[in-house]
C-alpha cells in the first residue's frame, strides 16, 4: 500500500458550514467503501473529542485513507482530510487545505451558502483547489437545490450545473460523491526521487506513542528509522513508526509523493512541532522548504484564574497538559490582588477561547473565573519605546503613552435582508468601517472592517440576538491602527479591581463604565456593609453606583437550644464565602463576576 | 424611617440602654456557666395532634400517643442525667415540644417532683408549660397549674382566621382568646406565640392583629417571623411559588412595626423575637442565650451542660471543667427504646474546645439585647473574645452602628439585630 502511484491517489478536504453535514458525509464515505464496519460505526468517527462531538466542529485536522474501486476499475486511494472547522484554526486549515488537491463543497440545500463556508471556500480557492460542489439534505421537503446552485454560482463563481445531489444521512448517492472524487480531482503531483519534503498539517499528544504528526508527503519518501529535520524548528528527529488512518492507525513500511499519514518520534510535546513546517531528510536536505509556513500567534488574551486558591498547581498542571496537545494556545503566570494567583492566556480567538475553558472545566474539573477578553494592543511610549499590552492591568500611565495601536479584522455578514438594518446598526456601534455590501437574493453579505476589541465584546452574542440566529460571521485579522483607547479602571469601595479593568474606545468609555457598575450593582447582592463601585478613567471617576446594606437577615427562632445547628449555619456560611471573592473588602459572588464580565455596552 | 433603636430597645432605654441592662442582671443569679450556677431543665414532648406546615420541630403525630411509656422514659432519662449531674439547683423547667399540653397532667407532676428530689428547685424557679389553646387543652390548664406549672406559652400565632388554617392550627381565634384568658386568670406568668410575616401580610393588617393580641399579652410575647424551613410542608409549597413571603425590606418594616407595637404596651425586645415588660423576661431561655448550662432531656433535645473535672485526667494542660455538648436520639421510639435499656437516650456527648464555646456563646448571647460580658466571655469559654471574633468585621460593625463595645460588654444595636445572621456570618471566626 505503500507504493501506490500518484495518478491513483486523490487527496481531498470537505468544507461545510456547522450543520450542513461534513462530519455525516465523511461517515458515509467511510461506510461506503468499508473501512470500517458498520458495527463499529459511531456517529460522526473523525471527531474523537468529546467537546467536538458536542459542538459539531472540529479542533484537530484528522484524515481517513479510503480504498475505492471506482467505474473504471481501478482502486483508488482517497485520502480524506478532515480540516478544523473554524476562523480561530483559519491558519491550520490552510495548512490542511495546502495537503489536498481539492474540495468537497457541502452545502445545505435549503440553507444555501453561509459566511463561514465562504471564507474557507475562498481559502480553497487560494490553494488552487478543483472543487466539487455537493448539495446536502437533498431529501428534505424544503430543498431548494435550484436557488442553492444559482447562489453558489453567484456568491462563490464557481460552476454548480455538475453539483452531486445527495443526502448524507439516508446514503442517497454517495457513489456520485467518490466518482466525482476520482474523475473530477486531479491526482496529486511529487517525485519520489527528489529530496523529502513533507508538510506537517496537524499533531496531537498520544499517552502512549507521543506527539502523532499529521503529515502530508510532496516529493521524496518518508520511512522507518529515517532522521528527519524540522526546516523551520531545526529540530531532528528519528522516525519510529509510519503509517496510515483507516481510520485506525495502521503502520507502513514508507510513505511516497502524494500520500498522507503520521510519523511518531518520541517527540513529547506538540510544542516542538509547528504546523505548517516542512519535514526534510537529514542527510539529504531539501534546499527549499513548503512555503505558507507562519508561527501562530494569538490574538485574543484573558486571565484563567481558580475560584479556589487551592486549585492553583491544579490549574498548571492542567494547562501544561491541555499545550502538549495545542501548541496555539499560550499561557504566563498572572497574579492578580483581586483574584490571587493565575495565567494570563492567549488563543488564536474566542472560540479557541471559549474552548479551552470548557476543557479546563470539563476534563480537569476546575472551577475558573476568567477576566474579559483582550485583544493585543501595541503600546508606543513618548519615548518611542513600543510594546504589545495584553492585559489592561499592564497599561501604562496615559502620560507615557504617546498612542495606541490596536488590531482590525475583516468580518464577513451575511444575514437575510429583514435584520440587514440591526446588523449594520450593530457594526456601526462597533465602530465598524463598511467595505462591501451585496445581495444573493434575499440574503445580503456584509462586509466590515472592526475593532477586534469591539468584537470580542459579545459582538457574536449580539449578532445572533438581533438576527434571531440567521446571521452568519466570520473573520479575519487585518491589520493595526492607531485609536484613541483608555483604560477603565472598576472600583469598589475605592478600591480598584484589577481583573475587572478594562480597554475601550473614549467615545464608549462612559457608556462602558456606566453599564459595568449598574451591571454590578445589580449583581452583587445586598451585604452587611453598604458598598461603592465606581468607574473611573485615571484619577476620574465616569460612573458611580451604590449598593446599600441589605435590610434583614435574621433568624426569628432560635429554640430549644440546639447551638450545634445554628453553628453548622455558621460553617456552611463560611464554606459559601469561600465561593466569594473579595474585593478590598467586599464578597463578589463568582458567578455575579462571570456575569458582569460578558457584558455589554 | 423613624429611629431604628425602637426595633430593639424600649423607648424609654433608648439612650444607653443602662436600664434593659440592670433590668437583665435581675433576672439571673450571678454570672452563670458552672457548676456553682443554676440549670436550666428542658423536657422534650414529641407528640402534637397534627403537624404544622412551618414547623421543623422534632414533633410525631400518632394514632395513640403512648403516654404511659413516654412519661416513664422521661423520668427514667431525668434521674440518669441527675446522676451524672450531681448536685445542682434548678433556675427553670420547661416543657417543649412537640405539644406537651397533651401530656397527662399527672406524668407533669412526676417530673416536676421528680426534679425537686433529683436537683434542688430555686425557690423562684420557673417552671413553663407548652400549650395549644384548643378547647380540650385548655381545658386541662388547671391541672397543669395543680401540677406545679407556674408559667405556660402558648401557641396563639395568629388572631385571624384564615391565617390560622393556612398555618395548619387546629384551634380558631375565639377558643385562643378563651385559652389566654383562662391562662391568664390561672397562671401567675403567661406568654404566647405569634407568626407573622406571613403570605401577603400587609403592615397595617399586622399592626391591627398585633394590638388586639398586646391588650391580651400579660408581660411576655415572642413574635416570630415566619421562615420557610428544610422538610416542611411550607418548603415545597413556596418553591412551587404557591406561598410567597414578603420580600427582606418588607421584612424589615414588619419587624421595625412590632417592635414599635409592643413598646407602646411597654414590652421590649429583649432578645431578636422577644419581648417582655421588664423582669418578666423567659428565664429558661435566657440560659440558651446567656450560655449558662442546660440539660436536654426527651427525643431530640440538646443541652450543654459543665461536666466536673473527675481529676482522672492524666493531662494536665486538659484539666478543667469540661462543657459537653449533648445530643438524645430524635426518633421518639428509638429514643423510648435506649432509655428502657441504657437509662438514657443520648447519642452523641461532646466536649466542646474553647473555640466552639466562644462561637456558640457569640451565636446565642449577640442575639441579646443586654450583649455578652466580656469577662464573662473568658471564663466561659477560656478564651478572650478577640480571639473570637473578625477584628476588621467587628471595627467596621461599630462604625455602622451594628454594635457597640462599651465598659467590657458587646452588644448588638437595633440597625445590627436586622442582620444579625450576616453579621454573625462575617464576624464570628
Amino acid at each position: 500500500m505503500t507504493d501506490t502511484p500518484t495518478a491513483l491517489i486523490r487527496n481531498f478536504s470537505i468544507i461545510a458550514h456547522i450543520d450542513h453535514g461534513k462530519s455525516t458525509l465523511a461517515d458515509r464515505l467511510i461506510q461506503s467503501t468499508g473501512a470500517i464496519s458498520a458495527r463499529d460505526m459511531t456517529a460522526q468517527v473523525l471527531d474523537s473529542m468529546e467537546l467536538e462531538k458536542e459542538r459539531g466542529i472540529t479542533i484537530k485536522a484528522q484524515t481517513v485513507r479510503l480504498a475505492y474501486k471506482a467505474h473504471d476499475g481501478l482502486t483508488y486511494t482517497l485520502n480524506l482530510m478532515d480540516t478544523p472547522g473554524h476562523v480561530d484554526f483559519a491558519y491550520e486549515v490552510s495548512r490542511s487545505l495546502a495537503a489536498c488537491e481539492g474540495s468537497l463543497l457541502v452545502v445545505d440545500a435549503s440553507q444555501g451558502v453561509e459566511a463561514q463556508t465562504l471564507a474557507n471556500v475562498y481559502q480553497a480557492i487560494e490553494a488552487n483547489h478543483e472543487i466539487v460542489p455537493i448539495l446536502n439534505k437533498i431529501d428534505l421537503p424544503a430543498a431548494e437545490p435550484e436557488r442553492v446552485k444559482q447562489q453558489i454560482e453567484d456568491v462563490i463563481g464557481i460552476d454548480a450545473s455538475d453539483a452531486v445531489m445527495i443526502s448524507a444521512k439516508t446514503g442517497i448517492n454517495i457513489e456520485g460523491v467518490l466518482e466525482a472524487l476520482v474523475t473530477r480531482l486531479p491526482p496529486p503531483v511529487g517525485d519520489a526521487d527528489a529530496p523529502l519534503t513533507a508538510l506537517v498539517v496537524d499533531s496531537w499528544y498520544d499517552q502512549y506513542l507521543g506527539v502523532v504528526i499529521l503529515i502530508r508527503v510532496k516529493d521524496g519518501r518518508l520511512k522507518k528509522g529515517q532522521k528527519v529535520r524540522m526546516m523551520a524548528q531545526g529540530s531532528t528527529h528519528v522516525i519510529e513508526q509510519v503509517g496510515v488512518f483507516t481510520p485506525g492507525m495502521v503502520q507502513v513500511d514508507d510513505l511516497g509523493p502524494g500520500e498522507m499519514g503520521y510519523i511518531t518520534a518520541a517527540i513529547k510535546t506538540v510544542a516542538d512541532v509547528a504546523v505548517g513546517d516542512t519535514i526534510t531528510d537529514d542527510r539529504r536536505p531539501a534546499t527549499k522548504a513548503l512555503p505558507g509556513f507562519k508561527p501562530s500567534i494569538p490574538v485574543v488574551w484573558c486571565g484563567l484564574f481558580p475560584v479556589d486558591a487551592d486549585d492553583f498547581e491544579k490549574l498548571r498542571d492542567s494547562l501544561a497538559k491541555l499545550r502538549l496537545n495545542d501548541a496555539s494556545f499560550h499561557f504566563e503566570a498572572e497574579s492578580s490582588a483581586a483574584l490571587g494567583f493565575g495565567y494570563r492566556c492567549g488563543f488564536l480567538g474566542l472560540l479557541h477561547l471559549e474552548i479551552i475553558q470548557e476543557r479546563l472545566t470539563r476534563e480537569f474539573n476546575l472551577d475558573l473565573i476568567a477576566t474579559a477578553p483582550s485583544v493585543v494592543y501595541r503600546v508606543t511610549r513618548t519615548n518611542g519605546v513600543t510594546a504589545e499590552l495584553h492585559n489592561p492591568a499592564d497599561m501604562p500611565d496615559g502620560s507615557v503613552i504617546d498612542h495606541i495601536d490596536e488590531p482590525w479584522i475583516k468580518a464577513t455578514i451575511m444575514v437575510p435582508d429583514d435584520y440587514l438594518g440591526p446588523v449594520l446598526t450593530l457594526c456601526n456601534e462597533r465602530r465598524g468601517r463598511q467595505v462591501d455590501l451585496t445581495y444573493v437574493g434575499t440574503r445580503a453579505m456584509a462586509v466590515y472592517r472592526l475593532p477586534l476589541n469591539e468584537v470580542v465584546f459579545d459582538f457574536y452574542d449580539r449578532l445572533k440576538s438581533i438576527s434571531r440566529g440567521y446571521a452568519s460571521f466570520d473573520y479575519a485579522m487585518d491589520n493595526y491602527e492607531e485609536g484613541d483607547l483608555v483604560r477603565i479602571s472598576i472600583l469598589v469601595n475605592q478600591d480598584p479591581v484589577d481583573a475587572l479593568s478594562f480597554i475601550a474606545h473614549r467615545n464608549a468609555a462612559e457608556a462602558r463604565g456606566r453599564s459595568i457598575c449598574g451591571k454590578l450593582k445589580d449583581l452583587i447582592p445586598k451585604q452587611l456593609f453598604k458598598i461603592a463601585i465606581q468607574a473611573a478613567i485615571g484619577g476620574r471617576v465616569i460612573a458611580r453606583e451604590t449598593i446599600g446594606a441589605l435590610s434583614k437577615d435574621v433568624t426569628a427562632k432560635c429554640y430549644g437550644g440546639d447551638i450545634s445547628r445554628k453553628r453548622k449555619l455558621l460553617d456552611k456560611q463560611k464554606e459559601g464565602k469561600k465561593r466569594m471573592r473579595q474585593f478590598g473588602k467586599v464578597e463578589i459572588p463568582q458567578s455575579a463576576f462571570l456575569a458582569a464580565l460578558k457584558m455589554d455596552a | 424611617m423613624t429611629d431604628a433603636s425602637v426595633r430593639f430597645y424600649p423607648l424609654a432605654c433608648n439612650a444607653r440602654n443602662a436600664c434593659a441592662a440592670r433590668t437583665f442582671r435581675t433576672v439571673g443569679k450571678g454570672l452563670g456557666g458552672s457548676v456553682t450556677d443554676s440549670l436550666a431543665l428542658y423536657i422534650h414532648w414529641p407528640f402534637c395532634l397534627a403537624k404544622c406546615p412551618y414547623c421543623d420541630f422534632n414533633s410525631h403525630v400518632r394514632d395513640r400517643i403512648p403516654q404511659a411509656r413516654f412519661a416513664a422514659a422521661l423520668r427514667t432519662e431525668l434521674a440518669w442525667e441527675a446522676a451524672r449531674l450531681g448536685p445542682r439547683e434548678v433556675g427553670s423547667i420547661f416543657f417543649g415540644g412537640g405539644t406537651p399540653s397533651l401530656m397527662e397532667p399527672a406524668a407533669v407532676a412526676a417530673l416536676i417532683a421528680d426534679a425537686a428530689r433529683l436537683f434542688t428547685l430555686a425557690p423562684d424557679c420557673e417552671i413553663t408549660l407548652e400549650a395549644n389553646p384548643t378547647s380540650v387543652e385548655a381545658g386541662r390548664l388547671a391541672a397543669f397549674r395543680d401540677a406545679g406549672v407556674n408559667r405556660v406559652s402558648l401557641g396563639v400565632q395568629s388572631l385571624n382566621e384564615t391565617d390560622l388554617r393556612l398555618l395548619g392550627r387546629q384551634h380558631s381565634a375565639d377558643q385562643a382568646v378563651a385559652a389566654l384568658e383562662m391562662a391568664r386568670r390561672l397562671f401567675p406568668r403567661l406568654t404566647f406565640d405569634l407568626i407573622y410575616a406571613r403570605p401577603g401580610q400587609t403592615l397595617d393588617a399586622w399592626r391591627a392583629e398585633l394590638r388586639a393580641a398586646l391588650d391580651l399579652a400579660a408581660d411576655h410575647l415572642s413574635l416570630y417571623q415566619l421562615t420557610i424551613e428544610p422538610g416542611t410542608g411550607f418548603e415545597a409549597l413556596h418553591r412551587s411559588g404557591a406561598i410567597v413571603l414578603p420580600d427582606n425590606e418588607t421584612g424589615a418594616a414588619l419587624y421595625q412595626a412590632t417592635a414599635e407595637e409592643a413598646a407602646r404596651h411597654g414590652m421590649a425586645a429583649y432578645e431578636i423575637s422577644n419581648y417582655a415588660r421588664p423582669g418578666a423576661e423567659s428565664r429558661h431561655n435566657l440560659a440558651y442565650w446567656r450560655y449558662t448550662d442546660y440539660a436536654g432531656i426527651g427525643p431530640g433535645a440538646h443541652g450543654r451542660v459543665t461536666r466536673p473535672d473527675t481529676g482522672s485526667d492524666t493531662h494536665p494542660d486538659k484539666r478543667g471543667d469540661t462543657l459537653a455538648a449533648t445530643r438524645r436520639h430524635r426518633a421518639p421510639e428509638v429514643w423510648a427504646d435506649r432509655v428502657e435499656a441504657d437509662g438514657h437516650g443520648t447519642t452523641r456527648e461532646d466536649a466542646l474546645t474553647p473555640i466552639e464555646r466562644g462561637r456558640e456563646m457569640l451565636l446565642m448571647g449577640l442575639r441579646l439585647a443586654e450583649g455578652i460580658d466580656e469577662a464573662r466571655f473568658a471564663a466561659r469559654t477560656g478564651l478572650a473574645m478577640d480571639a473570637c471574633v473578625d477584628h476588621d468585621v467587628l471595627g467596621r460593625a461599630i462604625d455602622a452602628g451594628y454594635l457597640l463595645r462599651e465598659s467590657g460588654v458587646l452588644r448588638t444595636l437595633p440597625e445590627g439585630a436586622l442582620r444579625l445572621d450576616a453579621l454573625l456570618g462575617a464576624l464570628v471566626v
